[in-house]
């Protein structure tokens, strides 16, 4: 009997069944291409999850450290330095004025934070350069007096996160194409959102004035 | 819905006293420093040149010694739409919602980053009210720093417009929050640039759905609409106020004020003999 009439009735002697197993085993090339896609999306799956993020955002250091922890500790609360001013404005981060309510002449503490805060900038009387995390685009307009106590009565945390527990000042991330802070877009690359405060775009205020309000507002109310 | 976000809704409105008006441009310098508007290099090029507030210059057309001169200051009319419902000519032609109709003050808005510059808005606008930015804009070194913070400076490709100086009402608000009165902002404290720098004083803001700001009593607007064209609707009671183009039924927020008739006539094109029709109607209660 020649090889091809065995295979003839070997087949006939198998149920259908283990016809098809036998077909599956056999195709090992549609095999190899999940794994070649498995392997490719994972590559630039990872790439663009852990590489893209570092390629649009540049890292910038905070001219010094700065402890708020310490800060809210010895100056009793956040409004100490952070306030609403008579006409309704917000002072938002202080002035070396401000600083100087206190940190006179001589240097409070002895951290090396502090030698920088006073000879590079308590002593040349120049204001330091303080990169901002929660600064919006330019277009943006946002009221604190509308948000805060003398408004929606929105707590600090909401937006800000719980900032006055934190001791060291983390690294400032700056969008290379936008300018903008990376807090606007969040920490998530994909835009996931955990804490009130992880993102801060147009959509998360719309979605919060929505739910509040019964209305996302007008372009103007904030926009400028 | 647990926070009240709506105030009783403003109108804010402006009345132009043509009389008073005596052509200086302080109205139009003021708005340009004030919006961070730029400058070109050649001003007297119209199609580059964007002025928000720009002053006309009208005359009788009658030749000396009868001859008369007015001038009157455009800025953005803030048109409510037919039937001052909101749609603005401008805000229902944009295709990117970038010019939308505020409901709680009447202010017609222009987001900047999010027009793309079809100027779909600028054909629409029959005031000639927009413009559009040719090229970037170009401040001469260390000019920049005297910029305003409050109001975002425009890029090259997009439409810009009047905003009846809406950071100052931003501002006027913030203020009233703080002072606990968040639904009541003073007349003091909400008026625009070209209002406070005009030394004749012709220009009068305020809120026209108050009855204690100036702006309403002089305007007296009618709420109710025009019984000749039901699209009107806040014609002037005062024989002596107009608004420009008004039978289209645009709406503006910008009233014009002249006790001489020719100016009157300048506010809309009549046909022969139409003015005489209608030069004494104003508004349904005085016809009472």
């Amino acid at each position: 009997m020649s090889e091809l009439e065995n295979k003839a009735k070997n087949d006939s002697t198998i149920s259908a069944g283990e016809k098809i197993a036998q077909k599956i085993k056999d195709d090992k090339g549609l095999g190899q291409g999940v794994i070649l896609f498995i392997i490719a999306f994972v590559v630039c799956f990872a790439g663009s999850t852990l590489l893209f993020p570092k390629l649009l955002y540049s890292k910038k250091e905070q001219p010094f450290n700065f402890d708020h922890y310490l800060h809210v500790y010895e100056a009793g609360d956040c409004e100490a330095c952070h306030y609403l001013r008579e006409d309704g404005s917000f002072s938002g981060i202080p002035k070396l004025e401000t600083c100087m309510e206190c940190h006179v002449e001589e240097p409070l503490g002895v951290t090396d934070d502090e030698v920088v805060f006073v000879k590079e900038y308590l002593a040349k009387d120049k204001e330091i350069p303080w990169h901002v995390y929660a600064k919006q685009p330019d277009c943006v307009f946002f009221s604190h007096a509308g948000h805060i106590d003398t408004g929606a009565r929105m707590d600090f945390n909401e937006c800000h996160g719980p900032i006055e527990e934190t001791k060291t000042s983390r690294t400032y991330e700056e969008n290379r194409i936008t300018g903008y802070s990376r807090d606007i877009w969040g920490k998530n690359i994909f835009g996931i959102k955990k804490n009130s405060w992880d993102r801060m775009k147009m959509d998360d205020c719309a979605k919060c004035h929505k739910e509040e309000t019964g209305h996302q507002g007008y372009c103007f109310q904030c926009h400028k | 819905m647990t926070q009240d976000n709506h105030n009783n809704a403003y109108k804010f409105g402006m009345v132009i006293d043509l009389d008073k008006c005596t052509g200086c441009g302080s109205c139009m310098v003021s708005c340009m420093s004030e919006n961070n508007v730029p400058f070109k290099e050649d001003e007297s090029n119209k199609r580059d040149s964007i002025t928000w507030m720009r002053v006309y210059k009208l005359t009788n057309g009658k030749s000396f010694p009868d001859t008369e001169i007015a001038y009157l200051p455009r800025p953005c009319q803030h048109c409510g739409g037919e039937g001052d419902h909101g749609h603005s000519p401008c805000v229902s032609v944009c295709p990117a919602t970038a010019t939308d109709y505020g409901y709680d003050t009447g202010i017609v808005s222009q987001i900047y980053t999010r027009c793309f510059g079809c100027r779909y808005c600028m054909g629409a606008c029959p005031y000639h009210a927009r413009y559009f930015n040719w090229w970037d804009p170009k401040w001469p070194e260390g000019m920049e720093k005297y910029l305003s913070p409050d109001v975002s400076p425009r890029m090259r490709g997009i439409v810009e417009k009047c905003s009846f100086c809406y950071h100052r009402y931003q501002a006027a608000r913030d203020k009233a929050y703080y002072h606990g009165d968040k639904d009541h902002i003073k007349e003091e404290d909400y008026q625009t640039a070209c209002t406070t720098a005009c030394p004749s004083n012709a220009i009068t803001f305020g809120d026209l759905n108050n009855p204690a700001h100036k702006v309403h009593q002089i305007v007296k607007p009618d709420p109710h609409p025009d019984p000749r064209n039901h699209h009107v609707v806040g014609k002037s009671r005062n024989p002596k106020v107009f608004r420009l183009l008004e039978r289209l039924g645009t709406n503006p927020k910008v009233y014009y004020l002249s006790e001489r008739e020719w100016v009157r006539k300048q506010g809309d094109h009549y046909l022969e003999g139409e003015w005489d029709k209608i030069k004494n109607h104003h508004g349904t209660t005085s016809h009472g």
